[in-house]
């Protein structure tokens, strides 16, 4: 009998102002809109979800379970935007049948340019869940799902996970299913576990699609259909954009209520069970090992990396942004450190994206410029005015430590890379930042408070 | 498409089609326009007699060089290239596309002036005008064309009468009428692109005659489709876009220039008036200049703005900057094609704007305005309000400095421009000739 396993990646990413070669200061975000876009996105979409993922948690006693990835880019506008949708993750941990999963902090590309910087931010990242939730997460997903060998190697050797998530790519499968748990090659410990990509999208892509001849998509024949798994795997990894419910399904399609009386399908057969990563992990052996030499992602049918490293612009805006690591992180300065991690959101890239640009094809998710052109200018302009600023006097810099506004401090010279290490002196401060905030959500613990917050 | 029209039609067709120029005697992209699409519809098997004003020569037409008599050389000329379908007569006539009658009247003292080898005053020389063979007000002249056009009808045989632009709409009309023909009009531009908002009414009032008097009129982008609803009160139901194509140039290599490219070239290739935006273009070039060595900025093109946009430049401090190479053509063009890193089109209002398509044939990145028609069938190009030259010069600046933007533009412009072809444009005219010709 399979387990079910749901998973959502919860991310916004912050976006930049227009910026003119003219321009010429470090103010490079959008905090208006920025703001104004977290606010509209907790209360339209966060809070009714993680409200129905509560109730339906609380009605079947612990028997249904999911897990979240959170960036920490979405965290830090949660924190300064939006602080009750943190409240309800609270809630939602203190029900014990909520998993957080690890990714980068900020949500890069890092993992295919610099090894040093994507294990600072997967440390970070850990970190700021620890110390918001009490959690140390277990399994990692990176950002866009992108993997290959040599990830899950670097993974294993950081010692602090026991499976790595990706996509169930038909490609690196063949004619194996990925509803089983897998090993990745070359590692020895570390477990795979796949995205059931076909079931995945029925809920994602294909659940309101008037031309889908299975619309409607009743609970009846999902639950059919997780059932035929039967005999041939142990587990469906439902790994879906937090947005789905109510953003990319609206409310209206009856998203809402597929949610809410699925349980009852699926644990209508008594060997049923919704599980999380970690219990997955810890409930099956490997039955074979998976070789990925090739990086993959869960983007579009290509499932490869044309969607942020595509074409001359996106390679070029990369390249560029990780030449300055040396010079950035020798400032010492945190918020320039901190401003050129915040450009390394794989948003930025995918922005400039011209795969569907010339078919009207808006892809797929919100953009906010009119052209990848246009994005492509308003990146490098601002990257333009980074690399001014770390060959800046010192004099300058000393009075900007004071101000960083990132959540926790930089560990890049006291972190010994590949080693997860438990917070200090610096991970205090992450705490500080944040206990006024939980004196606050305590008060908003009861999810229809939160509720009648919102409307005002 | 065109194939299915090919097979269909056998091409049978006659079309009367009332213009005012034709390569290689141009001033703007009507010319061009004229001659990719009477070329696409004599692949179809379409037969067109295509009636021209005759130019006369005059320093005072701001735009072109324009021959006489040889206007009728230039008409062979083309015909004996590949166009065989397609018939020219032409019609004495001082009628230009972008004329006002200002300039006309500048004109008729010009001509006047070389038949009585006088060199007087315009005050004097007009008192002449009466005494010529040539109207002495542009109206009239719009009608006298209109007249020998409708002689010219008789002796020929056609289906559809198909008019560019206002100055022969009054010929269009009034043949249409006589032969009892459907008549489409096909609108390349409107008073509103080429004055603004300081219409001159005897020209609107001609255009909406024409407009209503049509039995379907083809706009070229729905930019122009907009105004010809909105600003002339045709309905809806009666206009059909049809975008331009661009001509593929088989490019054979030029001899070297000897270009030192050491320095960018940014280029402006249009008319220099009011509709072109010029002065945009100028005041964003002192704002790249202000941030950027090594950049020249190339004006192609002459207009009745060219000196004020001279003495702008000189005003702005970047004289030196900033080059005026007066009306190209032929080589010449593809010379400055060559050179330029980046084509800018910050028009005020442009129906459609041939010239983004011929910059990126030849593998120029372009910005265009976004008040043009163009930037509705191009999405591999920079688009600014053409006021905004902060962002002008932004974007300028971009392409400059960072080359991947140029690749990218380039790459994927190439292909698109490719895929805009003047056999698309002459199939759709061709379905509504068919359309109109079932109704009646």
């Amino acid at each position: 009998m399979p387990s079910v396993c749901f998973y959502f990646q919860v991310h916004q990413p912050l976006q930049l102002r227009h910026y003119t070669a003219f321009d010429n200061n470090d103010r490079y975000f959008d905090d208006y809109k920025n703001a104004s876009i977290c606010r509209n996105i907790a209360n339209k979409y966060y809070l009714p979800a993680n409200r129905l993922l509560l109730e339906i948690i609380r009605k079947y006693k612990g028997r249904f379970k999911v897990a979240y990835s959170l960036t920490g880019v979405l965290l830090e506008q949660l924190h300064d935007y939006s602080p009750e949708v943190i409240s309800t993750f609270d809630a939602l941990v203190e029900t014990g049948c909520v998993e957080f999963l690890a990714e980068t902090y900020y949500h890069s590309l890092s993992f295919l340019y610099s090894r040093d910087e994507f294990i600072e931010q997967v440390n970070k990242h850990i970190e700021t869940i620890n110390h918001l939730f009490g959690q140390k997460p277990r399994v990692f997903r990176n950002t866009e799902l992108i993997y290959n060998n040599n990830l899950a190697e670097l993974i294993e050797s950081m010692g602090c996970f026991d499976a790595i998530i990706t996509e169930g790519a038909d490609h690196i499968l063949g004619s194996r299913s990925p509803d089983f748990v897998y090993r990745p090659k070359g590692c020895d410990k570390l477990k795979l576990l796949l995205k059931n990509h076909s079931l995945s999208d029925d809920v994602a892509f294909r659940f309101s699609n008037r031309v889908w001849p299975e619309r409607p998509l009743t609970i009846e024949k999902f639950a059919r259909w997780l059932g035929n798994i039967n005999g041939n795997g142990n587990v469906v990894n439902l790994f879906l954009y937090f947005e789905t419910l109510g953003e990319h399904q609206w409310a209206d399609t009856g998203i809402f209520n597929f949610m809410r009386h699925l349980p009852e399908a699926v644990l209508r057969h008594p060997n049923n069970d919704f599980r999380t990563p970690s219990e997955v992990v810890q409930s099956f052996e490997p039955i074979d090992t998976v070789d990925v030499p090739n990086v993959i992602s869960w983007s579009d049918t290509e499932r490869d990396l044309s969607s942020w490293l595509g074409n001359p612009m996106q390679s070029n805006a990369i390249h560029e942004l990780y030449r300055l690591e040396g010079k950035i992180k020798k400032t010492g300065d945190e918020k320039i450190i901190a401003d050129w991690r915040k450009l390394q959101a794989s948003d930025h890239f995918y922005y400039m994206c011209t795969k569907y640009f010339a078919d009207g094809d808006v892809h797929k998710y919100f953009n906010p410029y009119d052209s990848p052109y246009d994005s492509y200018i308003n990146f490098m302009n601002v990257l333009g005015n980074l690399q001014n600023r770390c060959v800046r006097p010192a004099l300058l810099d000393a009075n900007r430590v004071t101000d960083g506004a990132s959540i926790s401090k930089d560990h890049t010279t006291e972190r010994q890379l590949g080693v997860c290490v438990s917070p200090h002196k610096n991970g205090k401060e992450v705490n500080a930042s944040f206990k006024r905030q939980r004196k606050m959500r305590t008060r908003l613990i009861n999810p229809s408070r939160v509720g009648s917050r919102n409307r005002r | 498409m065109a194939d299915n029209y090919n097979k269909s039609r056998g091409g049978n067709l006659k079309v009367f089609m009332l213009g005012w120029e034709f390569p290689p005697f141009i001033s703007g992209g009507l010319g061009t326009a004229c001659y990719g699409l009477t070329k696409a519809m004599e692949q179809l098997g379409i037969k067109v007699t295509f009636v021209l004003p005759k130019m006369v020569e005059s320093k005072y037409t701001t735009h072109v060089k324009l021959l006489t008599p040889s206007s009728q050389k230039a008409t062979s000329v083309a015909k004996s290239e590949e166009i065989k379908n397609v018939k020219f007569r032409t019609i004495d006539s001082l009628l230009q596309p972008y004329s006002s009658p200002d300039v006309y009247r500048q004109q008729i003292e010009e001509i006047l002036q070389k038949k009585h080898g006088k060199h007087g005053s315009v005050t004097a020389a007009s008192q002449f005008i009466g005494g010529i063979d040539y109207s002495s007000n542009m109206y009239a002249e719009v009608h006298r064309y209109a007249t020998i056009a409708t002689e010219l009808a008789k002796d020929e045989e056609f289906d559809i009468v198909h008019a560019h632009d206002w100055m022969t709409y009054p010929a269009a009309v009034a043949v249409a009428a006589m032969s009892g023909k459907p008549l489409i009009i096909h609108v390349h531009s409107t008073e509103f692109d080429r004055s603004g908002e300081h219409v001159n009414q005897m020209i609107y009032d001609i255009e909406r005659m024409g407009m209503e008097q049509a039995n379907k009129v083809i706009a070229v982008s729905n930019y122009t489709r907009k105004i010809i609803t909105n600003r002339y009160g045709i309905n809806g139901e009666k206009v059909e876009v049809v975008y331009n194509g661009v001509e593929q140039n088989s490019r054979a290599a030029l001899a070297d220039t000897h270009i030192d490219k050491n320095e960018k070239v940014v280029l402006f290739l249009g008319r220099i008036t009011m509709q072109k935006g010029p002065e945009y273009f100028l005041a964003a070039a002192k704002k790249v200049i202000e941030v950027m060595d090594n950049v020249k900025f190339v004006v192609a093109g002459s207009g009745d703005l060219m000196h004020h946009s001279i003495e702008m430049a000189a005003g702005l401090g970047i004289g030196h900057k900033v080059l005026f190479t007066g009306f190209l053509r032929g080589d010449d063009v593809q010379k400055i094609y060559e050179m330029a890193d980046l084509y800018v089109m910050p028009s005020v209002s442009e129906p459609f704007g041939i010239a983004p398509l011929e910059a990126l044939g030849y593998d120029v990145p372009v910005i265009i305005s976004k008040q043009s028609g163009v930037s509705e069938v191009l999405k591999h190009a920079l688009k600014v309000d053409f006021w905004d030259v902060n962002e002008i010069a932004n974007k300028i600046i971009a392409v400059l400095k960072y080359p991947p933007l140029g690749v990218t533009l380039r790459s994927h412009g190439n292909f698109e421009v490719r895929k805009l072809r003047w056999n698309d444009a002459a199939a759709k005219c061709a379905k509504i000739y068919e359309e109109m010709l079932v109704a009646i």
